[in-house]
């Protein structure tokens, strides 16, 4: 079980959970857990968030966006409260994790709320503060839905972390960023070159995560170097 | 339907087997083609989830939680190598 602590409007579809979990065993940046509800008839719902907190971060940090549609995001993004409790299962998974040792250039590629485990492994990085500067491209459909927006921006100015940012839907005039959707060209323009070998973290939406995987071979990269985190209507 | 990837079923995989098992490798009994468990095709919709290989889509792995307990088939999936967490951690 976790207590809810405090509640973070991110944007309007997507609001951060800080929890007190009465007993976490730490975890690594990029893992995941399952929130479990149960109803006062004893039916279940079980969904998977991502950790949006660094492991050496005060507190547990949920970072969830509302599904119209779903059985769990629009109470967690809705009605919780600061001091309702949570069951909670984790940490888990072990693929899409950031480890210190990793060495050469990374690039992390976020499709939306896709950016949840990215904040962590970019907080651990700083916080740690050593190993290769990442780089991340970050497609979301309006400046409004973009998440931790401020904090990506000082993170790109204090950690030198290269960011783009591209918007699909709604681009205000002057913005500096790119527009449309993660695409070849898009990828060859701000990824670490395939030569250089890097790491690639991709997460978000199954056809948006399908679609940059595909690019990314399609540029030269070697499939053993990306690795992917889809999530779905289950997922989120 | 859209696939998602083995990271979703990490969960129920865990309190099965007591360890993380996404990171743990193995080839597909139809194909031949080695994948890890974060790798498969997983479709989680239904009443319990499918893995299937991500080169050849066949079933390799259900995975079906019934009355609390969590049962794992992995009949089309040879595992080969162990997670990584049994091998650094």
């Amino acid at each position: 079980m976790a207590t809810v602590r405090e509640l973070i409007d991110e944007t309007p579809r997507c609001r951060s959970i800080r929890l007190e979990p009465a007993e976490w065993p730490g975890h690594r940046a990029g893992q995941h857990l399952d929130v479990r509800l149960t109803a006062e008839d004893g039916y279940q719902a079980q969904r998977s968030y991502s950790i949006a907190s660094a492991p050496e971060d005060e507190g547990l940090v949920l970072t969830v966006e509302r599904l119209e549609d779903g059985e769990v995001s629009p109470y967690l993004v809705d009605e919780l409260r600061p001091g309702d409790e949570l069951e909670l299962r984790g940490p888990i998974g072990g693929y899409f994790v950031w480890e210190d040792s990793a060495a050469g250039p990374v690039m992390l590629v976020a499709g939306g709320s896709g950016i949840v485990p990215f904040r962590a492994m970019l907080r651990h990085r700083a916080a740690a503060d050593r190993g290769v500067v990442p780089r991340l491209l970050y497609s979301s459909r309006s400046v409004a839905d973009l998440i931790y927006r401020e904090e990506l921006t000082d993170l790109a100015a204090s950690q030198g972390v290269d960011i783009s940012f591209t918007l699909t839907r709604e681009a205000p005039e002057a913005w500096p960023g790119h527009h449309g959707r993660v695409d070849r060209r898009l990828l060859a323009d701000v990824a670490w070159p395939s030569q250089d070998r890097p790491l690639v973290f991709v997460c978000g939406p199954s056809a948006f995560v399908e679609t940059v995987a595909q690019g990314l071979v399609a540029n030269g990269h070697a499939p053993d170097r990306i690795r992917t985190e889809r999530f779905g209507p289950t997922g989120t | 339907m859209e696939a998602l990837d083995g990271n979703a079923i990490a969960g129920q995989l865990y309190v099965h087997y007591r360890v993380e098992m996404t990171t743990a490798a193995g080839t597909c009994a139809h194909c031949g083609t080695r994948a890890r468990i974060a790798e498969l095709r997983v479709y989680n919709r239904g009443p319990g989830a499918v893995g299937r290989c991500p080169s050849c889509e066949r079933v390799v792995m259900v995975v079906v939680d019934l009355r609390g307990h969590t049962r794992v088939h992995m009949d089309g999936f040879r595992l080969a190598e162990p997670p990584e967490s049994f091998t650094t951690r």
